[in-house]
């Protein structure tokens, strides 16, 4: 090694380090954004998690320390278990309905059809709309009147046995809630998909098709692995989207009929807001937090791991 | 690709996905030109003759005039203050490779994944405390909040990927690191910055939520907010409420058929990391 070689890594070791041989910019460019941050996110996450210790009862009320008493009442409330039990179903529901859905139409609009521009058009155009204005127009399709919405659609072409009280029926609200957001965000799921199908090389399908290869085989081989990125941030996405949901169950159900369609997001809300349980909702939210960061760890870890794989 | 008969049957099933698809949309449509006797007697046939009085009273009990010029004024600027500081902190991250930077990179990327459900009441009792409750300036300081995160995910990738030559360049030439920022890497952050305006303007203009909780009587409610109130003013008025969810979805719907092709890439390239 030169002597000049041995001078220019010292140089290089004292100088600050940086990325891509740039000049480093000043620190002073994150504080603006930092502070925001801090004040609107990162504070009151931590204020809220502390809260979840204590028997808080309002804006300005007085708490004080009650260990783990809220999280002893939580997994002996029946309200809050179902919730929790809700939660699940429905973030199951949403995760494999609409990515499924997502995929399927991502691969019909990804081929020669005429219309497949128009297509991703209309089936994109609903992700734009505000969820609590989806709701309402599926509160209407899902009028209980046999003549109004679905059910008259259903009447109409000779199906009138299904007509349901959609919303009103414990046992099927929770699913007509959950259709409602997969209806909304399936166009989501699909521009993903789209964009993760056009990074597929059209060589990799014309030299298995030279081989042999159907259409199932050359999706089960080529496309579905090259697809993995597409599925992580679906995956990731859909699963928080659900854990989290609330706008549509407060604007479709307000958690009811009962409590069938109560997810941890209302009962923390309405805990808060309506009883003026503080401490107890976010106590809630804690575990809800816990639940979030829990899956997407998971899910970061499995997925990447098959995409390095794949 | 050539159009086979295999095509023109999958473009038949699709197309008839797609008819399905809109059915809510058509329901909505049809009902919002229909009198009450119609409503009443042919519920999904088309309405004849067509009556638009629903659409003046509906933007009338709405206050939906007042409503767009709030929603407007709190995305707009809260998109504005996201791209300023947004892409400025990401320059600082994506340029740096020291322990701070990279810690503050990770605690941005920890506010992605964080549900502001767990903040929801300390914030909302410190926007009480500073006065900000029914104000533009704190729903813009709360969206600038919940929003910086992904904004500055999606800028710290992008710039990473972009050659430090053309900085450096100004910054030999005497350029301060701000101007170096203000006329070299901000122009070449136009693709990005299309991205992050759209996906926060749509989630911004869309939320329902946390204005309901800070701008709820105020008098600057937004349009989900204000169209909340008068669908369950008038829960029993369907051609009413059809018209008002007309009204209020038709300026968001317009502007997405206008730039529908970049609010599609947007939304890909957004999340493709």
């Amino acid at each position: 090694m030169t002597v000049t070689a041995q001078a220019v890594r010292r140089d290089a070791v004292k100088a600050p380090r940086r990325r891509g041989g740039g000049i480093a910019p000043p620190w002073l460019f994150a504080v603006p954004a930092l502070l925001i941050y801090a004040l609107v996110v990162l504070y009151p996450a931590f204020s809220g998690a502390g809260s979840a210790f204590t028997d808080w009862s309002g804006v300005g009320a007085q708490r004080s320390f009650v260990g783990l008493d809220n999280f002893q009442q939580l997994f002996h409330d029946d309200q809050a278990l179902g919730a929790l039990r809700n939660t699940l179903l429905l973030t199951l529901a949403i995760v494999v309905v609409q990515n499924g859905i997502g995929l399927l139409l991502a691969l019909g609009v990804h081929t020669g059809i005429k219309s497949r521009m128009v297509l991703r058009v209309i089936f994109f155009a609903p992700v734009v709309v505000s969820p609590v204005m989806v709701s309402f127009l599926w509160k209407y399709v899902y009028n209980p009147a046999p003549d109004a919405g679905l059910n008259a659609a259903l009447g109409a072409i000779g199906l009138g046995g299904l007509r349901q009280d959609w919303l009103g029926n414990p046992s099927i609200a929770l699913w007509s809630v959950a259709f409602t957001v997969i209806w909304q965000c399936a166009g989501y799921s699909m521009v993903i998909f789209l964009a993760g199908l056009e990074g597929v090389p059209a060589e990799l399908h014309e030299s298995a098709m030279v081989d042999g290869a159907g259409t199932v085989a050359r999706f089960r081989h080529i496309t579905w692995p090259l697809l993995a990125p597409a599925v992580t941030i679906n995956m990731m996405l859909s699963t928080v989207g659900g854990l989290t949901l609330f706008t549509q169950i407060i604007a479709m159900t307000n958690g009811g009929p009962g409590y069938a369609t109560d997810t941890l997001s209302t009962v923390l809300y309405k805990q808060a807001f309506v009883f003026g349980k503080f401490g107890y909702s976010t106590a809630v939210a804690l575990v809800l937090a816990i639940f979030v960061a829990a899956v997407s760890f998971i899910q970061i870890g499995y997925l990447r791991s098959r995409e390095t794989a794949a | 690709m050539k159009y086979k008969p295999r095509t023109f049957v999958l473009e038949v099933v699709m197309v008839a996905v797609a008819i399905a698809f809109l059915f809510p949309v058509y329901a909505l449509v049809t009902l919002a030109f229909k009198d009450p006797g119609q409503i009443a007697n042919r519920p999904l046939s088309l309405p004849d003759p067509p009556s638009v009085g629903s659409f003046g009273e509906a933007w009338q009990s709405a206050s939906l005039g007042s409503a767009l010029l709030n929603s407007t004024l709190i995305t707009v600027s809260s998109v504005i203050v996201l791209i300023v500081l947004g892409s400025l902190a990401a320059y600082f991250l994506a340029r740096t490779a020291t322990r701070l930077s990279y810690t503050l990179y990770i605690l941005f990327l920890v506010g992605i994944i964080l549900p502001f459900q767990l903040g929801m009441i300390p914030l909302y009792q410190m926007v009480n405390d500073l006065g900000l409750l029914g104000t533009y300036q704190g729903m813009i300081l709360f969206y600038t909040g919940i929003q910086l995160p992904f904004t500055v995910f999606l800028y710290t990738g992008f710039i990473r990927s972009l050659p430090a030559d053309y900085t450096n360049a100004a910054l030999i030439d005497g350029a301060s690191h701000l101007q170096a920022f203000a006329h070299v890497i901000f122009p070449l952050l136009r693709p990005i910055t299309g991205t992050v305006l759209i996906l926060n303007a749509v989630h911004i203009w869309n939320d329902f939520f946390t204005p309901l909780l800070y701008l709820g009587g105020s008098g600057r409610e937004t349009v989900p907010v204000r169209v909340f109130a008068f669908v369950n003013e008038y829960t029993s008025n369907y051609g009413l409420v059809a018209a008002g969810l007309v009204l209020a979805a038709l300026p968001i719907l317009l502007l997405f058929l206008v730039l529908q092709r970049y609010v599609i890439r947007g939304f890909a390239s957004g999340l493709k990391g």
